[in-house]
């Protein structure tokens, strides 16, 4: 007993390092990509003794400016509110890291260890209730602001929020159908189903419209542009106006979270999670021949790697998208998720209906 | 009473069927700007490993080490200009104080030793936080005494007195880029 709970606070650690140095890293890979992408340089300034790793260093410097620059508090019957509501945007973003499946299981010495912190049978759905409970430390942070503006942009993310919320859940139906759980595991591991023998039969290859919507309703439901109606940081100013220092970079980080957070999301329901396609456990197998024989433990680092490598793709495609498409209006955000998004979701989730009762007969 | 007919001109294309399910743009938007990263992103890397290409990953010119170089004729910030002897060249007439626009030039004149000489600058300040390049000072000067090609454009400070250049600072060049006259030099160093 004493084993499985060390095992499962060190697995828990792991997690949040992973997660927390990934979002610290997003931060410069946003700069640095969307920069390439403009035909400029990007942040490359800051340096400990000359050497200046292509601006990795502002990530450091960024966090070290963030918590000691002044904090502004607004004079308001909230302030407790003011003061957590940050950390409970945080707390829920970092919640439903708990279900993600990062890896297979592995047996070794009688214990089973996988690198996912539980495994619930509603697996996905606590996964979307702790991303609809995130948009509490927006709409309390907005409201303890005592700042019309900032309560404009709390409601703004909230409506938003819940609108994009329906279509996520209606999408992730489809995949639901098909798989028959809602076990993030089990999920993955139907995923290493081929078709013909060399097909995988990931989500993305059964369910390409729940695909599309899913990403599109994740970059909403995570306020990314175009979706970013809720900050808005050029010009409509949003829910976090009043915040300043490390409360400010809270807010900010959580975006960073939720955007690793859907991107494992896709790639667990939709890119196969950590199956690599051709992979069994014995090693690479085309059609009943062996391509290459490997150890279990290789097969299980190759397939970690290969969630990490699946993560990393949605994350550039999400940052592509941000630093291409300017930002909706709030009617055609409200128009785009209750007019397309939800029919459609609705629609495919009946098609793979028929389609599954036609096949099972 | 004729009528007035309006020729009405239809600038608005009406929107292609690809255009109008939005998907499909949003597709040949993420081509473009992908385009660029990749591109881009092969350009830095040849570079990284010391590989020299005419194209570079960025069209960014680093400002302090790197320079775009200027026009000839752009005014820079003021210098006075010196006799053999080292002294001012200025005679302290008080035209470009007369003149300026600005009201940021102050001129103390004195005696000067040379007797074919009338007069010489004794205090000869500038308020470059009030000036406003007109450069009409250097026009309106009769000695040649005050020019602005210093090619120094790099004035900043965090307080205000550090912005008024008094006369030691206005005939000390060493604050000047020392090539501040080879343009083709600058102009050829953009990366």
């Amino acid at each position: 007993m004493l084993v499985e709970i060390i095992i499962k606070i060190v697995i828990i650690l792991a997690v949040l390092t992973f997660v927390l140095s990934f979002g610290g890293f997003l931060t410069w890979v946003e700069r640095k990509q969307s920069a390439v992408m403009q035909d400029r340089i990007g942040a490359n300034r800051a340096s400990i003794l000359g050497l200046r790793l292509f601006g990795l260093f502002h990530i450091v410097s960024d966090g070290i400016k963030m918590f000691t620059k002044e904090e502004f508090i607004p004079r308001t019957d909230h302030s407790k509110l003011f003061l957590i509501a940050p950390f409970i945007a945080w707390f829920f973003a970092l919640m439903a890291f708990t279900v993600i499946p990062f890896s297979n299981t592995f047996q070794i010495a009688g214990y089973e260890l996988s690198l996912q912190i539980a495994n619930p049978e509603i697996g996905i759905l606590f996964a979307f209730a702790m991303m609809g409970m995130a948009i509490y430390g927006v709409v309390l942070g907005g409201w303890a602001s005592n700042n019309n503006y900032a309560l404009l942009g709390a409601m703004r993310a909230a409506a938003q929020t819940i609108s994009y919320e329906v279509a996520l859940a209606a999408a992730a139906v489809g995949p639901l159908l098909v798989y028959q759980t809602l076990n993030m595991q089990e999920m993955v591991q139907w995923q290493g189903r081929l078709w013909d023998g060399w097909l995988p039969l990931w989500g993305i290859v059964v369910q390409p419209m729940a695909f599309l919507l899913f990403i599109t309703a994740g970059a909403a439901e995570t306020k990314r542009v175009p979706f970013d109606l809720p900050e808005g940081e050029s010009e409509i100013i949003g829910f976090n106006l009043e915040y300043s220092s490390m409360r400010f970079g809270a807010f900010m980080f959580t975006d960073f979270i939720e955007k690793i957070l859907v991107s494992c999301l896709a790639v667990a329901v939709f890119l196969g999670g950590w199956q690599v396609p051709l992979l069994t456990p014995e090693g690479f197998v085309l059609r009943g021949e062996t391509l290459l024989t490997l150890t279990p433990l290789v097969v299980w680092l190759v397939q970690a790697a290969a969630f990490f490598l699946k993560v990393c793709v949605v994350v550039y495609v999400l940052m592509l998208v941000r630093w291409t498409l300017p930002r909706f209006r709030y009617d055609q955000l409200m128009n785009f998720g209750w007019k397309i998004m939800l029919p459609l979701a609705f629609a495919n989730i009946i098609v793979t209906g028929l389609v599954m009762i036609v096949l099972k007969g | 009473m004729g009528n007035i007919t309006v020729k009405k001109i239809d600038t608005e294309r009406p929107m292609t069927f690809l255009e109008r399910i939005y998907i499909w743009e949003i597709l040949r938007g993420l081509w473009i700007t992908n385009r660029h990263f990749v591109v881009n992103m092969f350009f830095h890397v040849l570079n990284l490993f010391g590989i020299r290409t005419r194209r570079k990953g960025a069209v960014t010119i680093q400002y302090p080490e790197k320079h775009r170089g200027w026009h000839r004729r752009l005014r820079t910030s003021h210098y006075l200009t010196k006799r053999e002897d080292g002294s001012p060249r200025c005679v302290g007439c008080m035209m470009c104080e007369t003149v300026c626009p600005a009201n940021c030039i102050y001129i103390v004149a004195r005696e000067h030793p040379d007797p074919n000489v009338e007069k010489q600058a004794f205090k000869f300040t500038i308020d470059m936080g009030k000036c406003v390049y007109c450069g009409f000072c250097v026009e309106v000067c009769p000695e040649d005494a005050i020019r602005m090609d210093s090619g120094n454009l790099d004035i900043s400070s965090y307080t205000r007195e550090d912005m008024v250049y008094h006369i030691e600072r206005l005939l000390d060049r060493d604050h000047d880029p020392a090539d501040y006259k080879d343009h083709e030099k600058w102009m050829k160093e953009v990366p």
